[in-house]
């Protein structure tokens, strides 16, 4: 259209600026008020298709011995204490929630599990990875050792350093989720969680909770989802 | 630019008030309303993103950490790494959707025709930007975009393809493995996830200096869609 009566093209001009107006609501992120929950739907609408995404069977990359980083080249890193000073020697893990044989559990019925070695990539919401070597029992096989519901939603746990995690039970049960008592075929030293940690390879690294006390199978969380994800961060935190 | 209106009738004529006027109507309401949702996200995802980078800033190993940059905070949004992917997390949504839509109305609609880079625009690039930058003489205008539009509009919106499809594979390296894979891996599709940001970046100043010179009825348009007195159809009228 070239030639147009100026009034007509000002009623046209005005009624299309109207039809813009529903990108004002971006403008709620705006509101102080709104903005916390808006963003809490926005990480549960992304945690909620990050679930969908996930599949059982699907590996994580696994990789070379040659590709693996050395040990001094894998960092140690904590939310707070690198040793909150866990008693090796009478240390057990507590086992409760939805399962048959609840009770404490030793690292050597652990390790009497079919130990899983694998190189595979830590990835840390800081925006770092590392590959590196972890050996442990596979939490499948320790969730069938304890006769846990496996229908039950969540794996949470609870670490000597007052951290604490929950995992979904989909992500607990994929073949690659460790309970990990080893890093470069030694055991765990101090720093990197000993006795027990979780090794995720599919999930960000803050999941991977070290020094664990407690194992929980459970339908619902409390108020207590995770230590970070309870200040802000994604709790599915799937990769 | 001629509006050849001011014809300053007195009011017994109101007949000869009838003002007509050249305008184009060149802005569908969906690339309007797309073009400002994506620029909202743009916004708010360069922001957040730089807050994220801030964790960790550097494309190399953990150990020994070698940072680039130190990002000013006033530039970041989300105030910690938390809440910066919070704000990340929640816009990438819009960012897509709008992208979407975007692209899905160019191809259905056939308007991508006037705003794609072809090779037979190539031949107008180097006129356009003597014209800009160097003071040459400024080429006819026969389109609604000059090649050198053509050119910016059509790479942006391949640096807005490359950053959702690098930030899937950073967001899900293991359910995604495929798409890392021409990436270079997921360590790489980090440095790319970052370089089409800077794509965008640049972009956005030459971009919003054009709008600002060419003048209100042009940033009026992409507003209400319609253009007064485009300087395509005075010279096709002219001819």
């Amino acid at each position: 259209m070239a030639s147009i009566e100026d009034k007509k093209l000002k009623q046209l001009s005005r009624r299309q600026l109207l039809k813009l107006a529903p990108v004002l609501a971006v403008g709620a992120f705006a509101v102080t008020r709104w903005q916390d929950p808006l963003l809490d739907h926005g990480v549960r609408l992304s945690d909620w298709a990050s679930g969908l995404l996930f599949r059982r069977r699907h590996p994580a990359a696994t990789f070379s011995d040659g590709e693996v980083v050395t040990f001094a080249k894998f960092p140690y890193n904590g939310y707070d204490d690198l040793d909150p000073g866990v008693d090796l020697e009478n240390w057990t893990l507590s086992v409760a929630g939805n399962v048959r044989h609840p009770g404490e559990y030793t690292l050597a019925q652990i390790q009497a599990l079919p130990r899983i070695r694998q190189n595979t990539r830590h990835v840390c919401v800081e925006g770092w990875d590392v590959i590196g070597r972890f050996g442990g029992a596979r939490i499948s096989d320790f969730l069938a050792l304890i006769g846990a519901d496996s229908s039950s939603r969540y794996v949470a746990v609870e670490c000597a350093d007052d951290y604490y995690e929950s995992l979904d039970m989909a992500t607990a049960l994929h073949p690659q989720s460790l309970l990990c008592y080893e890093m470069y075929d030694q055991p765990l030293d101090r720093g990197h969680g000993a006795p027990l940690r979780l090794s995720l390879p599919t999930k960000v690294g803050y999941k991977s909770a070290k020094y664990l006390t407690k194992l929980t199978v459970a339908n619902v969380l409390g108020a207590q989802r995770g230590y970070w994800e309870d200040q802000g961060y994604s709790w599915y935190a799937g990769l | 630019m001629a509006s050849g209106a001011q014809t300053g009738m007195p009011d017994a004529q109101p007949e000869a008030r009838m003002q007509l006027v050249t305008a184009a109507y060149e802005h569908p309401w969906a690339i309007r309303f797309t073009h400002w949702l994506n620029a909202a996200a743009v916004a708010v995802l360069a922001a957040s993103g730089l807050r994220i980078f801030r964790a960790f800033p550097s494309f190399g190993a953990k150990i020994p950490e070698h940072d680039l940059v130190n990002i000013p905070q006033a530039l970041t949004l989300g105030g910690w790494l938390g809440g910066a992917l919070q704000w990340h997390f929640t816009f990438m949504w819009l960012f897509a959707g709008s992208g979407v839509l975007y692209l899905a109305y160019q191809l259905i609609s056939g308007h991508y025709k006037t705003v794609l880079f072809l090779p037979r625009d190539v031949k107008g690039v180097w006129p356009m930007a003597r014209h800009y930058f160097l003071f040459g003489p400024k080429p006819p205008a026969t389109e609604q975009y000059n090649a050198l539009q053509k050119l910016a509009y059509t790479t942006t919106v391949l640096c807005g393809v490359a950053s959702l499809l690098t930030g899937l594979v950073l967001y899900k390296p293991v359910q995604f493995s495929w798409l890392a894979w021409p990436m270079g891996g997921y360590h790489l599709a980090r440095v790319w996830h970052f370089v089409a940001m800077c794509g965008f970046l640049a972009f956005i100043p030459g971009h919003v200096i054009m709008v600002v010179l060419h003048g209100w009825s042009n940033f009026a348009s992409m507003l209400t869609g319609w253009k007064r007195d485009p300087e395509y159809l005075s010279r096709r009228s002219a001819e």
